[in-house]
């Protein structure tokens, strides 16, 4: 049941990527953050996968809010313009400038205190608008910046050093997500470096907003083995959905007929592969995605893997029904009505 | 019908008085009169009569006293004008106040079922059947309640002699040629028209004539709406805002306008974008990430959404991103008075954001320099690479003004320094071996170069925060690169001075008193200083368009032994920033400053430097 399906080719990895890039290219300045932190692995992460999928890094744009978390998109592709907004407002400003430049490839990093507490109306809103990027959530359940507060993902009687124990119930980043209509929700683990790669994959191929809630220990303020945010549990008490395959549109793969896999094409023809775990789950259901979080959370269970797809549904860029050529790079001649406009609708006022 | 038999007059009018009275129609909001007093109003503009409208309404969608004040001045005087002589009572509610209201010798018009508490024997009063005559015409029901207010239009076309062609021509106009509404809204100003003739006698002495000389190369237009057009004509791309009164209408005519003028004449597709935000600080943050993307981006606002975006507007500030923000401002603190007018977002917008900052700020007096503005906004905001304000106000935004027809603009649109892949890979070379710095001033104007994400050039990428960095735009807190990059901030705000809109002066020989006003003051000054005139005080003027402001306004101070600074707030925020601006010759400045939600008056500003 957990063998990897074996149609995604996984030659040694070559020393340069399809556009010519040994991964080395796609590093960042060093992190500042504690060690082994959770959000370093990430940041690895997101190298290989742009690595291995061969994005330019000039057409990426990284956004974040405020927050260790957010920090550190300093910490990788650093051929890419980013742009490290305020605290919780990082939707917005990714809203804009995807929307003045649609050929940038947005990917967003967030924290649980930027994303559910903060910045919660302003998530919302970015999945409800389906804004095409990728947005990350490095959820450790605590403030580290400000040294060791709850978040609003922080579990109900967690223990913590400064802050008490904490009497409120968590929100659920993915099941807010799917509330307010998102088209890709996925939940991984800092420490599950093949399936959180796989994710992100397909996460950028999404053609909508891929919300990512990746579980990612603070190993200063929140790494107590109970804490569901911490190492230990995470290790202990991942239970992946299914085994994630991602086939980039690049490789021409034959896709072969398995009875316990579900495939799911995405617009730019790649493919995320699902070899199931759990026979009946199907992650374009979306009673079934809401059911399965809600369990998984009465369960204290961390299940990862993709809760909700819906490759289809029209995006931010579609809906305004803008010119291919990106506003920011259209000419005076196209933006500026001519001299008779101008009179003709003087006369007509 | 209840028709009042007028008292006996002893005497015929013995003198008409022409295009120069104020009429005031009191009606409830909602009861849709917004249409009728347009019709007399564009009625009488095409007369050439010079006339205006200051419309005061509640914050509510129905029912709640509104006034609408139309003053017609052949001499051209188009400030609020605070007496009435033509009373239209349509409410109920405010009817025995209205009638208190009218200058002895004017006259009232009333809906004839309303209540007269006091018959003033200083005035004509003029019954109106409007529930007989709106009976008589048959409408479809759910209209009646609106198109009864044309009553008033008919009637008032009786008494002052409104061109009854120019009521129709206006209504083709309101109703975009569309013939049911056009008929229904005509049928009943006829008829009142016609009731008008057969039952009253028309013996008061107001009228109404065409005339020529002021209204020629106008337009008629409210300031929302030319600011609107000017966006559009600047080549704006991308617009993010939050509805909120006095400044909803900016937003709303951009869409409509823009879906005309602003498609592409292959695809149709949009040559902008225009999002509605959940809030006003998700407005401003999508503003910065269009504006650091490339795309000249603006958000409409008022006070309220302002204090929201002040996070963002320091962060633009603090990183360099051209952003375009729009106050239309009403009267705070707070909620305040939502539809009323004022001029108290001055200190607000200047230094909007926490830690030091100063923002530049644009001043329009009119539509006409609405339009204008909008472009000169875009092209400081990309120059300066900095949040750029244009503080309009509910009088200008949401009344119709006569104003100048609008210049197309000539100059081509200034985006700034940006670098292409291209000329970053020569800049080394242009610029004596410096390499490019994100935040390196090397032109010395404190404006450095940037680059836009998507340049294809590895080397373009700059990481864009809000927290301390180098001229290489890296991460650092020390304190020579804080404050380094700060004191650079400081100089481009002198760069600023140089280029934003120059003051207005008109200088009167021999005057020993000077004014200095802004916005929408603008026509009560005017008619402020000829007031005074004949009083024998003569002033200079000079009308502050932007800030920070240049040497003129300090040259002008120099000149005058005295100057009144006059505004629409309370503090007097004008004159506490050329207070501080113009420290050494602070003693000459005299605050004239009123804030009760309505424009000022030149009666008011005349006695506040009379006396």
């Amino acid at each position: 049941m957990t063998a990897t399906p074996t149609r995604t080719p996984a030659p040694r990895a070559p020393k340069l990527n399809l556009i010519g890039l040994e991964k080395n290219a796609y590093k960042g300045a060093d992190s500042t953050l504690c060690n082994g932190c959770g959000h370093d692995s990430i940041s690895s992460r997101i190298i290989n996968a742009a690595w291995e999928m061969g994005l330019k890094q000039e057409k990426v744009v990284k956004f974040s809010g405020i927050g260790c978390s957010s920090k550190t998109p300093a910490y990788f592709l650093g051929m890419s313009h980013g742009f490290n907004s305020l605290h919780g407002r990082m939707p917005s400003v990714a809203t804009g400038a995807l929307v003045a430049n649609r050929t940038l490839i947005g990917i967003g990093v967030s924290g649980d205190g930027d994303t559910a507490s903060i910045g919660i109306g302003q998530f919302k809103h970015l999945v409800r608008r389906n804004v095409p990027m990728v947005y990350i959530v490095e959820n450790n359940g605590v403030y580290g910046l400000t040294k060791g507060q709850f978040s609003a993902t922080a579990d109900q009687g967690q223990k913590l050093k400064y802050a008490g124990t904490n009497p409120y119930m968590p929100l659920d980043v993915c099941l807010e997500a799917l509330a307010a209509n998102a088209t890709f929700v996925a939940r991984s683990f800092a420490g599950d470096a093949k399936q959180l790669e796989a994710l992100l994959k397909a996460a950028i191929a999404h053609k909508g907003l891929a919300v990512l809630d990746v579980i990612s220990p603070c190993v200063t303020f929140n790494n107590h083995d109970e804490s569901t945010k911490s190492y230990a549990f995470g290790k202990e008490n991942e239970t992946p959905l299914h085994d994630l395959s991602f086939v980039p549109s690049f490789e021409q793969i034959e896709i072969d007929e398995y009875d316990d896999e579900t495939e799911v094409q995405l617009h730019d023809g790649s493919w995320l592969v699902l070899k199931k775990l759990d026979e009946h789950y199907d992650p374009t259901d979306k009673h079934l995605a809401y059911r399965t979080l809600e369990d998984a959370r009465k369960q204290q269970k961390l299940l990862t893997g993709i809760f909700y797809i819906e490759p289809e549904t029209p995006n931010f860029l579609d809906i305004l029904q803008m010119t291919e050529t990106p506003l920011a790079h259209l000419p005076e001649a196209q933006t500026r009505p001519g001299r008779a406009a101008l009179e003709k609708l003087m006369a007509e006022l | 019908m209840s028709v009042i038999v007028q008292e006996p007059q002893a005497e015929q009018v013995s003198q008409l008085i022409y295009n120069d009275f104020n009429i005031n129609v009191a009606t409830a909001n909602g009861s849709g009169s917004q249409t009728s007093n347009n019709m007399l109003i564009r009625s009488l503009y095409k007369m050439g009569i010079p006339v205006t409208g200051k419309n005061l309404f509640p914050s509510n969608i129905q029912g709640l006293p509104t006034w609408y004040n139309i003053r017609l001045s052949k001499d051209g005087y188009l400030a609020r004008r605070e007496r009435v002589e033509i009373m239209i009572c349509m409410n109920g509610a405010t009817v025995a106040e209205d009638m208190a209201s009218v200058e002895p010798g004017g006259i009232i018009l009333y809906d004839d079922t309303l209540p007269i508490a006091d018959h003033r024997k200083d005035v004509k009063f003029y019954p109106m059947p409007v529930r007989e005559l709106v009976k008589a015409a048959n409408l479809p029901y759910n209209l009646q309640r609106y198109i009864a207010n044309m009553v008033y239009v008919g009637v008032a076309a009786y008494l002052l002699e409104i061109e009854m062609d120019e009521i129709k021509d206006a209504l083709a106009w309101n109703f975009g040629g569309k013939t049911k509404p056009i008929e229904l809204n005509w049928g009943m100003v006829t008829a009142a028209y016609d009731w008008a003739k057969a039952n009253l006698t028309n013996d008061q002495p107001y009228r109404v004539r065409r005339m020529t000389g002021f209204n020629e190369g106008t337009l008629l237009v409210d300031g929302n709406t030319a600011s609107a057009l000017g966006a559009i004509f600047a080549g704006f791309t991308f617009a993010a805002w939050y509805p909120i009164t006095p400044s909803t209408s900016i937003a709303e005519s951009l869409a409509d306008y823009a879906a005309k003028l602003r498609r592409d004449p292959e695809t149709q597709k949009a040559t902008y974008a225009i999002v509605q935000a959940e809030d006003e600080l998700a407005a401003i943050g999508m503003v910065m990430g269009a504006g650091w993307a490339g795309a000249r981006a603006m958000t409409a606002t008022s006070g309220p959404g302002i204090s929201l975006m002040s996070e963002f507007v320091g962060y633009g500030y603090f990183a360099e991103i051209p952003a375009v923000i729009w106050d239309v401002q009403r009267m705070g603190p707070s909620t305040g008075l939502p539809t009323r007018t004022s001029q108290g977002d001055l200190l607000a917008a200047h230094t909007l954001g926490h830690g030091d900052g100063r923002h530049p700020v644009l001043i329009p007096a009119d539509p006409t320099e609405c339009f204008e503005m909008a472009g000169t906004a875009f092209d400081l905001a990309e120059r300066l690479q900095t949040p750029v304000f244009v503080l309009s106000d509910l009088d200008i935004g949401m009344n119709i003004w006569i104003t100048k027809k609008f210049e197309y603009p000539e100059k081509p649109l200034d985006r700034g320094k940006v670098l292409s892949a291209e000329q970053l890979a020569k800049f080394k070379d242009e610029h004596n071996g410096q390499r490019w710095g994100r935040y390196l001033d090397v032109d010395g104007d404190g404006i450095p170069y940037r680059t836009l994400p998507g340049t294809d050039h590895p080397g373009a990428a700059y990481f864009t925060r809000g927290t301390g960095h180098t001229e290489y735009a890296t991460y650092s807190e020390r304190p020579h690169d804080w404050e380094k990059n700060m004191l650079r901030l400081a100089h481009k705000f002198e760069t600023a001075r140089k280029l934003v809109p120059a003051p207005v002066v008109d200088e009167v020989e021999g005057a020993s008193i000077g004014i200095i006003s802004m916005g929408s003051n603008h026509p009560a000054i005017i008619e402020a200083r000829a007031r005074l005139r004949e009083q024998g005080i003569e002033t200079s003027y000079l009308r502050v368009r932007a800030l920070p402001i240049n040497d003129a306004v300090r040259a002008f101070v120099e000149k005058y032994d005295k100057v009144y600074i006059v505004e629409n707030n309370r503090d007097g925020q004008l004159y506490e920033i050329l207070l501080v601006d113009l420290h050494e010759v602070g003693y000459k400045l005299v605050s004239v400053a009123k804030c009760d939600g309505l424009p000022l008056s030149a009666r008011w500003i005349t006695e506040q430097i009379a006396k």
